[in-house]
């Protein structure tokens, strides 16, 4: 092992490198043709690779990939690992079985959330926290008391999101026999190179997709094999702009875009309960004891949940994001996070904040100002909208099993 | 004989800034300076030839925004530029650097410790809450709590319900945050001791108290809650030195009308029948005022300036209990070449922020035990900065002005006054720490002052050398500084007003106690006070 002096003083040239570079990303520079990078939790990251427009439709009409390796990754192992979960995490770990992901989010002792993330279960004590915001002080800080070991892998797993209707082809053609029985939210390894990618049936699209999480030094090996074998289905690499407009469509919310994490809240009065951001059906009330369960239920209890997170609909096309959503016309009564025009639904949608009873009971009579410029001049709508469940969009072939080629 | 409206004792910062605001509002006002120059202790100064000191304070970041803007100091000259970073060497040769950008800066925490990288932004959100609380604060005359005047009562009630406003969490932090300790507060957050020694100088420059002293996570705050450009917490270098601040101050006041005598030392404040009357100056000259208002320090004006017999004796009991201890002196060094950090990679933009040499908070406190028993420490504490590495007008191309904050250093050597041999020995023990950093270093210097607290009293005026004033700890601000009941800038002798860093919000190149001043000054003449605009708002 090396010096810990020496290991550090071999860190120090990174400050020469500030824009890191993914393991993938020698093959998206090479496919760029916009070169329209943004940072991505300090990684180069592309907004788009050559059109936002078609990338959308490479995820709904054939396949993308999608670099996600600046994803935030925490390992989690231990004999104690599924209760310290438990206890960290507001979704029943116990539920959780081997070879299984879900969705789950975690609160600071008074119910705030602090991220909402995947939690996959590798082996029965083997588990990868995927999140947006880093919390490895927080992770440490819970473990007290139980036998866990607790990594962060960021760098050193290299995730890629392969999405749309050929997905499942595209992984067929690759040779990776038998992903045709993985379930929504099942993972399994394959082999790969000398070593093993793990593939689970998860993504940020709505759309049937897979994640791979392969070790750093595969990454170029396991694109090259996934970008042979999708020439003849249409697979395209995507930049975030086309994977934003997906998961608005999914109905998908993001850290720090349509809520604020406690951490990063420098203002109290925008720290938010799971309820309050549409994540109520995550919190198990029955299983044991996790971290801000009184307060979140006393606040049920109460009825003291002051916001609420809905998707709306909205009349018109012209996309409302940013925009206020009013009462009557006048009171102002929330904010609107993320909204598109949605090809696939055909509607103008959109995810908002709203201050309750509004969003909640009183649901009717709410419209969104929407300041729509158009060549140097606002044109400012005041538009109806109406409350409607998420996903806007919801495709069959999500979760056909065994899922289709096409 | 001519009487002016004002007589302002000092032209340090606030002084002028107090001058500027009272001459615009149509008052004739004089500001005498004991030295052949203004500026207090924000000064430029060619000490060696093509060379410019900022020879006391020598970063800029405290000094309001609003007050840059009302007295339209851009355009007299003011110009302030954001610095990069820095680094704290550590004693095994590597070192940890402090970077503006946010990955960067944790890739480099990470280096010692993961967990450490990752616990930053709690601690910044957590210091930032602090900061948004009390800026609004600043700009404002503390209330008097034992008053029943309309203003005092609204005042306290605005505290009241700033602090109401807080859930009960909140109301616990701040508590525990303006009286813990720094090294407590960041052992809550940290676990490496670089990265806590590191943060932890914010709590202790310019104060007589140990990192592991209570009080001293407040000082932290009060040097995180400037901001350069609204970028809160940043810090900056004023181009051409910290006497840019006082030079567009001065120039400012001369534009609108005001009178400015340098070489003018004031003896005494005149008082009749408990009014102040004017300023005798030390060859005996009268300079009559109706209001005489004084930028020097609380002890200096009370204790030496106005006669003891014109005061009530708990005030006067008060003023001479108030801590303004010496804790800290200066190098500032002309070099003729850039000092060389083998420890740091060429080109690294750490050398044109603040350089630190104590890699432990333990360190820090021995330094302070040092300062306790009378003596300097034997291991300082320097904060080390290059301006010259960003500000082309401070010194001749290639060469560079070093500015070196050193801490601690006591009012006293072992009870004795300071003598030529102490200080030369003192800046030894400096040079000796830099070049165990930066060989060559002692061969590259030119010129250098060297300033105990000795030099700065005598010099400056500041009681002890004391930059702040008086000390930054809870018991020492808002209602009770500098003494309870005299918060609001008045005095027990009517007529006469303070306006230094000894009144709230306190020390630092920051303006807003003259601000303040002036705003009571104009109150009390019943001046409407509307070329003053009220703090930014914190949104």
């Amino acid at each position: 092992m090396m010096h810990l002096t020496a290991f550090n003083r071999a860190e120090q040239g990174h400050i020469l490198t500030p824009r890191l570079e993914t393991p993938f990303h020698d093959q998206l520079a090479a496919l760029s043709e916009t070169n329209d990078w943004y940072s991505w939790a300090g990684y180069k990251a592309p907004h788009s690779i050559f059109d936002t427009e078609l990338e959308y439709f490479a995820i709904r009409s054939t396949s993308a990939l999608f670099d996600i390796s600046p994803m935030v990754k925490y390992r989690i192992r231990g004999s104690d690992a599924a209760r310290y979960l438990n206890r960290l995490t507001v979704r029943d770990v116990a539920k959780l079985g081997v070879g299984r992901v879900h969705y789950t989010a975690w609160c600071d002792d008074h119910g705030h959330v602090l991220d909402d993330g995947t939690l996959f279960r590798l082996a029965t004590d083997d588990f990868r926290l995927c999140c947006q915001e880093r919390h490895l002080p927080w992770l440490l800080d819970s473990a007290g008391g139980f036998s866990v070991e607790i990594s962060e892998e960021t760098a050193e797993i290299a995730a890629v999101a392969l999405q749309g209707p050929t997905a499942f082809a595209v992984l067929e053609a690759a040779g990776f026999a038998g992903v045709e029985t993985l379930k929504p939210f099942q993972l399994a390894e394959f082999a790969h190179a000398d070593g093993s990618v793990t593939i689970s049936r998860t993504g940020f699209t709505g759309d049937l997709g897979y994640e791979l999480f392969a070790p750093a030094k595969a990454a170029l090996s396991l694109w090259d094999r996934l970008w042979t074998a999708g020439s003849g289905f249409g697979l395209k690499a995507i930049g975030y702009d086309a994977l934003n407009r997906a998961r608005i469509e999914a109905g998908f919310i993001v850290a720090n875009a349509d809520f604020i994490t406690a951490d990063a809240a420098l203002r109290a009065d925008r720290e938010r309960l799971p309820d309050e951001i549409g994540l109520d059906w995550l919190v198990d009330p029955q299983k044991p004891y996790f971290n801000g369960r009184d307060a979140i239920l006393r606040a049920r209890t109460k009825g003291t949940l002051k916001h609420v997170l809905v998707g709306l609909e909205i009349e018109g096309n012209i996309p409302a994001e940013g925009a206020i959503v009013y009462h009557r016309g006048k009171k102002e009564v929330g904010l609107v996070t993320a909204a598109i025009w949605s090809p696939l639904a055909k509607r103008n949608i959109a995810i908002a904040t709203l201050s309750r009873p509004f969003g909640a009971s009183v649901t009717d009579n709410l419209w969104v100002e929407i300041y729509a410029m158009r060549e140097l001049q606002y044109q400012k709508l005041m538009k109806r909208v109406r409350v409607v469940s998420r996903p806007f969009v919801k495709l069959d072939r999500r979760s056909a099993t065994p899922p289709g080629r096409f | 004989m001519k009487k002016y409206d004002v007589v302002m004792i000092g032209g340090g910062h606030n002084g002028l800034v107090t001058a500027c605001y009272l001459q615009r509002a149509g008052l004739d006002v004089i500001v005498l300076e004991k030295n052949a120059w203004v500026g207090g202790a924000a000064t430029s100064r060619e000490l060696t030839p093509g060379f410019l000191y900022s020879n006391c304070s020598y970063v800029c970041s405290l000094f309001r925004p609003e007050i840059m803007r009302d007295l339209e100091l851009p355009k007299h000259g003011l110009q302030v530029i954001s610095y990069e970073g820095g680094a704290v060497f550590t004693r095994d040769g590597d070192y940890l650097a402090s970077y503006r950008d946010h990955d960067s800066h944790r890739r480099e925490f990470a280096r010692f410790s993961k967990r450490d990288a990752e616990a930053y932004d709690r601690y910044a959100r957590d210091v930032t809450r602090q900061c948004r609380f009390i800026q609004p604060l600043l700009m404002r005359t503390a209330p008097d709590p034992f008053s029943f005047k309309p203003r005092d009562l609204q005042e306290m009630l605005y505290l009241a319900k700033k602090f109401g406003d807080f859930s009960p969490a909140e109301m616990a932090a701040t508590l525990r945050f303006w009286t813990m300790s720094i090294a407590d507060f960041l052992d809550e957050y940290f676990e490496t001791d670089v990265v806590k020694a590191y943060l932890a100088l914010s709590g202790i420059i310019g104060t007589a108290l140990g990192p592991m002293s209570p009080g001293t996570a407040y000082v932290l705050l009060h040097h995180y809650m400037g901001e350069v450009d609204g970028s809160v917490g940043a810090w900056g270098y004023a181009r051409g030195g910290m006497g840019a601040v006082t030079s567009a101050l001065a120039s400012s006041f001369k534009a609108s009308g005001g009178t400015i005598r340098t070489g003018a030392d004031v003896a005494k404040i005149m008082t009749h029948r408990g009014k102040a009357t004017g300023a005798v100056l030390a060859d005996g000259e009268e300079v009559l005022g109706k209001l005489v208002v004084s930028n020097a320090d609380v002890k200096r004006t009370f204790l030496k300036l106005v006669d003891e017999s014109a005061l009530p004796e708990r005030f006067v009991h008060r003023v001479r209990h108030f801590k303004m201890r010496g804790s800290s002196g200066k190098l500032n060094i002309a070099l003729d070449s850039l000092p060389e950090f083998p420890a740091l990679p060429s080109g690294s933009s750490c050398i044109r922020g603040d350089l630190h040499f104590t890699d432990t908070i333990e360190r820090m406190e021995k330094g302070y035990d040092d300062w306790k028993a009378g003596r300097w420490s034997a291991d300082p504490f320097v904060d080390m900065m290059i301006p010259t590495t960003l500000d082309p007008t401070m010194a001749p191309p290639g060469k560079h002005f070093v500015s070196c904050f050193v801490q601690y250093c006591p009012p006293k050597v072992e009870g004795n006054d300071w003598t030529d041999a102490d200080r030369d020995a003192f800046a030894e023990t400096v040079i000796k720490q830099i070049s165990d950093y930066s060989p060559g270093f002692r061969e590259r210097i030119l010129h250098m002052e060297v300033r105990t607290p000795r030099e700065i009293e005598q010099e400056v005026g500041l009681t002890e050398g004391n930059i702040f004033q008086g000390e930054l700890t809870f018991d020492q601000l808002l209602f009770n500084r500098p003494v309870p009941g005299y918060a609001q800038y008045r005095s027990p002798v009517r007529g006469l007003y303070i306006c230094g860093s000894s009144t709230h919000p306190g020390g630092g190149v920051m303006g807003a106690p003259g601000r303040n001043a002036a705003a009571e000054i104009l109150r009390d003449l019943r001046h409407a006070p509307s070329h003053m605009s009220s703090a930014h708002d914190v949104i």
